[in-house]
């Protein structure tokens, strides 16, 4: 047998578990409850200003929330990449340590937090909390790219007479970008699709687009949300092909 | 100066991210039902935890122990799975390794709801019941990615070689594989299953999309559950700051380990 072959398990696997429950959310969306096909729920989603208000609140918290996150991790990431090595192992296990805390526990010890310095929950208070949740997400895939960049590339730059502050936005920030695109990855999407932390953070008072899904796949309208899925789907596809270098973005992450 | 804002700003973020567990820790010591209100120092929560007496701290040792079982069970599927997949990748070519490595990163771009939605509407499709088994398949196939793109770089490092070399001196494949691979593949394998495992662990949406009606809660759940009735059982905080306590110490022995390690290796 072939070692190319020990791939076959997985394939199909993944066939199975990963590209049929996709092809489903596509059935769905494209049926009516008794199963014949039908654009309605797809024009329902663009007719429905609920769902229509949210989407925007979605992606206009996602936006945000990615911005802010590559602003505050990308320096934090830097420094840690220059830090010596000894020192370093230290910080990342710290900034990953969080992680392993049960992501709802710590979301509603945030609002807590809130509420006992008597901050209003709301707009505000989500946007710091999906800070909070998903600024790991991008130190992490920043920092790999970072840490694993050529020393002599910058050395060179130096020695032709760059500034630092030249070598680092001509040459330094362009080769980490892989790691920029799959922290974007890790986030943005993450966030338009959150459900229960928007619950917790705004009190009920801002919905994200994941809560909807997920409103109407509990009530049973499971073509509806397969619609609003299968939308979502469409806005990822978009995304990924916008980060050309996929390959590159998704091993950053390790 | 330059070092040491770098160093404040580093110990601001981190300030910023332990806030919430500090003050859950703080909370974990006095008996009152909502985080935040100080009502004396008392043990009280530690001890109803473990007494078991109360039927709320029953059913959550309960969740805890689904959040574990699910979390080994499907990491270590993830890992073997991930391991054989990640050899396959490996010697594949063109375009089928580029087909198969789109197919892997899928799970890994795909936000979880959109996942467990996907997951919910294989099970109705496909008529399985859901509870214990859907949940464990959900995450291995969300876990099972980060298996491979950790095990595949080591095999690039490694000298192909190797194997065959193993096989031309008379080790059957199975042989090779667990004598010459293996041996070889072992720190991506075991990263592979702790980012699994950390990735079962800390899921919500997808196991609240595939455990179905039979009641099965893991800790996230049942934080989700609880928290919509209003106000969280205090035991959790107690739970929680355990939690935290077990991971610090496993992550000091292994640092200290890995420490003592490099010195001998010097």
């Amino acid at each position: 047998m072939k070692r190319s072959h020990w791939s076959i398990p997985y394939v199909v696997f993944m066939a199975i578990f990963v590209v049929l429950p996709l092809l489903l959310v596509m059935v769905y969306a494209f049926q009516d409850g008794s199963g014949h096909f039908t654009l309605d729920n797809i024009t329902r989603f663009f007719t429905d200003s609920d769902a229509l208000g949210t989407f925007a609140v979605s992606l206009e918290v996602a936006i945000e929330n990615t911005l802010i996150c590559i602003l505050l991790g990308y320096p934090a990431a830097w420094i840690l990449a220059n830090k010596d090595l000894n020192r370093r192992a230290v910080t990342i296990i710290l900034f990953i340590m969080p992680m392993w805390i049960n992501a709802l526990m710590r979301t509603l010890a945030t609002a807590e937090i809130f509420n006992m310095i008597g901050i209003p929950l709301g707009k505000g208070t989500l946007l710091f909390g999906m800070v909070y949740d998903y600024l790991p997400f991008m130190i992490y895939p920043i920092y790999n790219v970072l840490v694993k960049l050529d020393r002599s590339y910058l050395e060179a730059a130096q020695d032709l007479g760059a500034t630092p502050w030249k070598v680092f936005w001509k040459v330094t920030v362009p080769l980490s970008m892989p790691g920029v695109t799959s922290g974007v990855l890790m986030v943005f999407m993450p966030t338009v699709s959150t459900f229960a932390i928007s619950e917790f953070l705004t009190n009920n008072k801002i919905k994200l687009f994941g809560t909807i899904i997920q409103e109407n796949i509990n009530s049973s309208m499971w073509n509806y949300g397969a619609a609003l899925a299968f939308i979502m789907l469409i806005i990822i596809g978009i995304t990924t092909m916008f980060s050309d270098d996929n390959e590159n973005a998704e091993e950053a992450l390790i | 100066m330059k070092k040491f804002l770098a160093q404040t700003y580093i110990w601001f973020l981190l300030a910023l991210l332990y806030a919430p567990l500090i003050l859950i820790a703080i909370f974990s010591f006095t008996e009152s039902r909502v985080l935040g209100s100080w009502t004396g120092f008392s043990t009280q929560l530690y001890a109803n935890l473990f007494s078991g007496k109360m039927q709320e701290s029953g059913s959550l040792l309960a969740a805890v122990e689904n959040t574990l079982l699910i979390a080994v069970i499907s990491a270590t599927v993830s890992m073997v799975l991930g391991t054989i997949a990640a050899i396959g990748i490996h010697n594949l070519q063109g375009r089928k390794k580029q087909a198969v490595s789109f197919l892997n990163n899928i799970p890994m771009i795909n936000p979880d709801v959109i996942t467990g939605v996907s997951l919910f509407l294989l099970f109705v499709f496909l008529h399985i019941s859901q509870g214990y088994l859907t949940v464990i398949l959900a995450h291995i196939s969300f876990g099972t990615p980060y298996v491979v793109l950790s095990v595949l770089p080591k095999l690039r490092q490694m000298n192909p070689n190797v194997y065959e070399a193993a096989l031309d001196l008379g080790a059957t494949p199975g042989q090779a594989l667990r004598k010459v691979l293996v041996p070889q593949l072992r720190p991506g394998m075991v990263s592979g299953f702790i980012l699994a495992f950390t990735m079962s662990l800390d899921d919500f949406a997808v196991t609240f999309f595939t455990r179905g009606t039979i009641g099965l809660e893991t800790l996230s759940t049942y934080i989700y559950a609880d928290a919509r009735k209003g106000g969280l059982t205090p035991e959790l905080r107690a739970l929680m700051t355990l939690i935290f306590l077990i991971i610090l110490i496993l992550l000091i022995i292994i640092n200290v380990r890995q420490a003592k390690t490099q010195k001998n290796n010097e």
